[in-house]
């Protein structure tokens, strides 16, 4: 197979590999890059638990060939934590009990970090629709809404 | 699996491609990279085009066109297109609307394709390089189009015209029992004088309720009124059956929902 180079910034930091043509984002970030946060769950783009944030998009990286985010911006949920200290999301999420097998959690963050950096204080709606791509068979969805609602009013507390 | 991607900057260049045998064209990757991570062994390769037409929305007067490369997501948030912003977010979730675009939908098998039952509704046409084709002419022949899809026109609908009722058991993000979308006009006592109703999941594509149309018109948007189109609703379906419902199942309420769409 092929090699072919690909760069782009992933957390801010650059990011410069060769991989397989036609290699899907995900098998990128995981099997060459070291960055095992982005889940593989059914690789359809039903299960949401390989999302990331691209260019400050929304996408599934099971979905996405790796070739064309040359030059992109790509955010993990582990590029969230600055120095040790956890995002509010990771930190609502744990203090809500949000997080149970923990395999949808990292999607989930993205899909909710997407909708806080453009809508501070979300509705419940808001934060149920934002969700709506990402499935989680522990926790019943509800610990992970108010966790976000949560983290939205620290961000707003913070910003005050 | 690995598969090659052939990137082009002209839709020209990607066409020619196109035409190796097992080449499949990459939009937003939700329904080809999908079959790929399936196991499809009918894909060999990928070709996608950055031609910049293709994620153009160009919107002069009532007259629409959507680049085949626009994404739901675009279209829903788009000043302009206000009316087709509720079908557009009928498609995925937040990020599959972030990648899934006008023109991919066109392919998608049902019961995905929401969007292209609002498209069939209003009279789309379909662009290529080989020129325009009405909507349903290229739906019915299109496992066997070869070109790039471009381009999507239309006329946007007056206010309200356009009405869309995706049907799924699971909210807000649900795979549809049955989809709807009607454009129709109404004569000042309020009598219809024109009538196009689309279906999705009511067959293996959308289609038109071509029946369901003619027994609207010169009718008025009453229960009684509307009660023939109801009664012949179903006529000319084959609706799939899926681990979301039965053909049965779809049949026997398509007319409830629809009813609903008309008297809303």
């Amino acid at each position: 197979m092929a090699k072919t180079p690909v760069q782009f910034t992933l957390n801010g930091a650059e990011k410069a590999e060769f991989i397989d043509s036609g290699a899907t984002l995900l098998n990128a970030l995981r099997d060459k890059i070291g960055d095992t946060s982005p889940k593989g769950g059914c690789h359809q783009g039903t299960c949401g638990a390989c999302s990331v944030i691209i260019d400050g998009e929304l996408r599934l990286s099971c979905l996405t060939l790796a070739e064309t985010c040359n030059g992109a911006a790509i955010t993990t949920t582990s590029g969230l934590s600055q120095g040790g200290v956890l995002h509010p999301l990771q930190r609502a999420f744990l203090d809500a009990f949000a997080s149970q097998c923990g395999f949808c959690t990292p999607g989930m963050i993205m899909a909710a970090k997407v909708l806080l950096d453009r809508t501070p204080n979300p509705t419940r709606d808001e934060v149920v629709e934002a969700l709506s791509g990402n499935i989680c068979r522990c926790t019943g969805y509800e610990p992970i809404i108010q966790a976000v609602l949560t983290a939205a009013r620290s961000n707003s507390q913070n910003a005050a | 699996m690995a598969l090659a991607l052939q990137t082009f900057s002209t839709v020209k260049d990607a066409n020619a491609a196109l035409k190796a045998a097992g080449t499949r064209y990459l939009g937003g990757g939700t329904l080809v990279v999908r079959a790929a991570n399936e196991g499809d062994v009918s894909v060999s390769s990928f070709v996608r085009s950055t031609e910049p037409a293709l994620s153009t929305i160009t919107v002069s007067g009532s007259e629409v066109r959507i680049g085949a490369s626009v994404t739901m997501a675009a279209i829903a948030r788009h000043p302009n297109l206000a009316a087709l912003a509720h079908a557009a977010r009928a498609v995925g979730g937040p990020a599959i609307r972030n990648m899934a675009t006008v023109g991919g939908n066109l392919f998608a098998p049902a019961p995905y394709g929401d969007f292209t039952v609002a498209l069939l509704a209003l009279g789309a046409t379909v662009g290529t390089d080989d020129g325009e084709v009405p909507i349903e002419t290229f739906l019915a022949k299109r496992e066997s189009n070869h070109a790039i899809v471009t381009s999507i026109g239309f006329s946007l609908p007056i206010d309200g015209g356009l009405r869309f009722l995706k049907v799924s058991r699971v909210k807000p993000k649900g795979v549809s029992v049955l989809s709807i979308a009607a454009v129709l006009k109404q004569a000042p006592d309020g009598a219809v004088s024109s009538a196009h109703i689309a279906l999705g999941c009511m067959g293996d594509r959308p289609m038109r309720a071509k029946a369901a149309e003619k027994a609207l018109l010169g009718r008025k948007l009453t229960s009684d009124g509307i009660a023939p189109a109801l009664a012949v609703a179903s006529d000319g379906t084959s609706p799939i059956t899926d681990p979301i419902a039965s053909a049965w199942y779809r049949n026997e309420v398509l007319p409830v929902h629809l009813g609903r769409l008309l008297l809303a």
